[in-house]
């Protein structure tokens, strides 16, 4: 089956010098939900621009469903949606004009824009709003206005640039909701995002970029599983004092609050009996971060360790 | 792209563009119409009839062609300059940018815009001007090209400071300190033939004086300046500035990273 995305030896330096990506490699299977992480300046941002033609490459190739860049550029165009990270559109246009314009730029008669257009803006949640000025919505209509936008053109593979910043939980989890069921009917979703959460709920496959370099592309199974370390925080039901020595590997963080390193392997249950038999007892016990985002920061720092 | 939904594409900027100067009508079209009905009593009205006739006619007569092609020029160049510059600015660009619409037909739909405000504030101000003068043509092809090919000359141009302008005070720069002076010596109010030799050779590297004054042509039948000279100069500007505008939208001049 032809990948979504294909990019070979991916190379971009700036006018002033610096060098934002190093020749990354990536392929993104057609139907897939990948994620695209890494720390800000990554270079995350800069791929995604080359990818949708707003920054101009310095070496390497980019196809679309196996349309070049270079080559086929509007029938990659037409296959490819982006929802930038910044919001980028006219604040005085109203949503509805934002994306019947958008259609038009894609060659889309106008009456099939429209229906497009009330489709996506009502599954959105936007259509009572069609008529207001976009500078008179809230931040996360704003954002989902990007989506009803980039999907104007029915694209097969869908790019969104930390799509849920600076939006409140109700509507992150419509979002992701929204997503998981355009990915089920078939788009290709490329995400990168910082809420490691959702990326680790939404997303099958992952890579990881970090100084322009990919330092990881894998499963998301197979990644959770390299986690080496987890950190869980335990709330005791009475004030805890000064740690006995056989507990050394628990940290107090207040009078009933604890926190344990558990090593991959490592049998919890060890970890119980040894607070039992010191007459501590565990009311409640939570992750202290998510797991993914643990394995990331340790995947970004072994990364940065190995360069120096 | 080709066919339909490259008419679409083009379609769909153009009514973009007219939708955006009409929306705020205030400051796009109404100044330019105050403006010029106070060129026409100050000039026309007061001081003319003092000048009395220029060229045989009027001066009212005389000046009405240079001030409705003023006002075409100035605001075919502030549309596309302004509307480019703030969609640079906005980033609503990138909306263009990331779909399939080449460049030339993004340059197409900017001019065709900036020329459909020209050419309706030309009108406004013409029929502004009736209550002043009473308005004769002479050639009606000769004014109906010179207007149009100016008005795409000066979106042209307005494209080009547009994607080199780096704030808002670019935009407004060349208007204030170019346009405006080379429209005023390019012969509105007076015939080249008044001035002393030397003069009359500088106003001739005034390219707005030949659009002037084949506009002048079409309406008096007069003109300073043979009219294969005014059509070649306006062809070369837009061939040169066309040019000048791919070149730099391929390159992504201040668009693309």
């Amino acid at each position: 089956m032809q990948p979504a995305l294909e990019i070979e030896g991916l190379k971009k330096t700036y006018a002033n010098g610096m060098t934002a990506l190093h020749g990354i490699d990536l392929k993104v299977d057609d139907g897939d939900f990948f994620a695209l992480l890494g720390p800000n300046g990554a270079g995350k941002s800069t791929a995604i621009g080359i990818i949708c033609s707003l920054v101009n490459k310095s070496a390497g190739r980019v196809r679309i469903y196996g349309n070049d860049i270079d080559v086929n550029f509007s029938r990659a165009k037409a296959c490819l949606g982006v929802v930038p990270q910044e919001f980028n559109f006219s604040i005085f246009e109203t949503p509805l004009q934002v994306v019947l314009n958008q259609a038009g730029y894609y060659g889309i008669d106008r009456a099939l824009a429209r229906k497009r257009a009330e489709k996506y803006l009502t599954q959105l949640g936007l259509w009572e709003k069609r008529r207001n000025q976009c500078r008179m919505l809230s931040g996360g209509m704003k954002r989902r206005l990007m989506i009803a936008r980039a999907l104007v053109h029915e694209p097969r593979l869908l790019i969104l640039d930390e799509p849920t910043a600076g939006v409140d939980i109700e509507i992150r989890h419509s979002m992701w909701a929204f997503l998981r069921k355009i990915n089920a009917e078939g788009t290709t979703i490329i995400l990168t995002t910082h809420y490691l959460e959702e990326a680790e709920s939404l997303c099958r496959n992952i890579a990881i970029i970090d100084h322009g370099r990919l330092i990881e592309n894998t499963t998301m199974k197979r990644l959770l599983r390299q986690l080496r370390r987890e950190t869980f925080i335990l709330d005791t039901d009475q004030p805890v004092g000064e740690l006995p020595p056989d507990l050394a590997a628990l940290r107090r963080i207040d009078d009933t609050t604890l926190e344990a390193d558990v090593e991959r392997g490592e049998n919890l249950g060890r970890i119980f009996t040894r607070l039992d038999a010191h007459g501590i007892v565990v009311t409640s016990m939570r992750n202290k971060s998510n797991r993914l985002e643990q394995l990331f920061i340790d995947l970004v720092k072994d990364g940065r360790e190995a360069r120096q | 792209m080709n066919g339909r939904p490259l008419f679409v594409a083009f379609k769909t900027l153009l009514f973009k563009e007219v939708t955006r100067f009409t929306r705020i009508w205030q400051q796009t079209v109404l100044p330019p119409i105050i403006t010029t009905s106070l060129y026409f009593v100050i000039f026309g009205n007061l001081i003319g009839p003092r000048i009395g006739a220029m060229e045989g006619f009027d001066y009212m007569d005389f000046i009405v062609p240079g001030l409705i092609l003023m006002s075409v020029i100035t605001n075919s160049y502030a549309n596309v300059a302004s509307s480019f510059y703030s969609a640079k600015f906005q980033h609503s660009i990138e909306e263009i940018l990331v779909s399939p619409t080449p460049s030339w037909l993004i340059l197409a739909g900017y001019v065709g815009g900036g020329v459909a405000r020209g050419i309706l504030v030309g009108l406004a101000v013409t029929a502004v001007s009736l209550f002043f003068s009473e308005l004769q043509i002479h050639n009606v092809a000769v004014l109906c090209s010179v207007v149009v090919l100016t008005a795409v000359l000066f979106s042209l141009a307005g494209f080009t400071n547009g994607m080199l302008a780096t704030s808002f005070d670019d935009v407004s720069i060349v208007p204030t300190f170019v346009l405006t002076p080379l429209t005023y010596l390019g012969g509105i109010f007076y015939s080249v033939n008044m001035l002393p030799n030397f003069w009359q050779g500088v106003s001739h590297a005034n390219p707005i004086l030949y659009m002037i004054n084949a506009f002048r042509y079409g309406f008096l039948g007069i003109s300073d300046i043979p009219l294969g000279w005014s059509y070649l100069l306006i062809f070369g500007f837009i061939a040169a500035l066309s040019t000048v505008n791919l070149w730099l939208l391929a390159r992504g001049h201040g668009i693309r990273n």
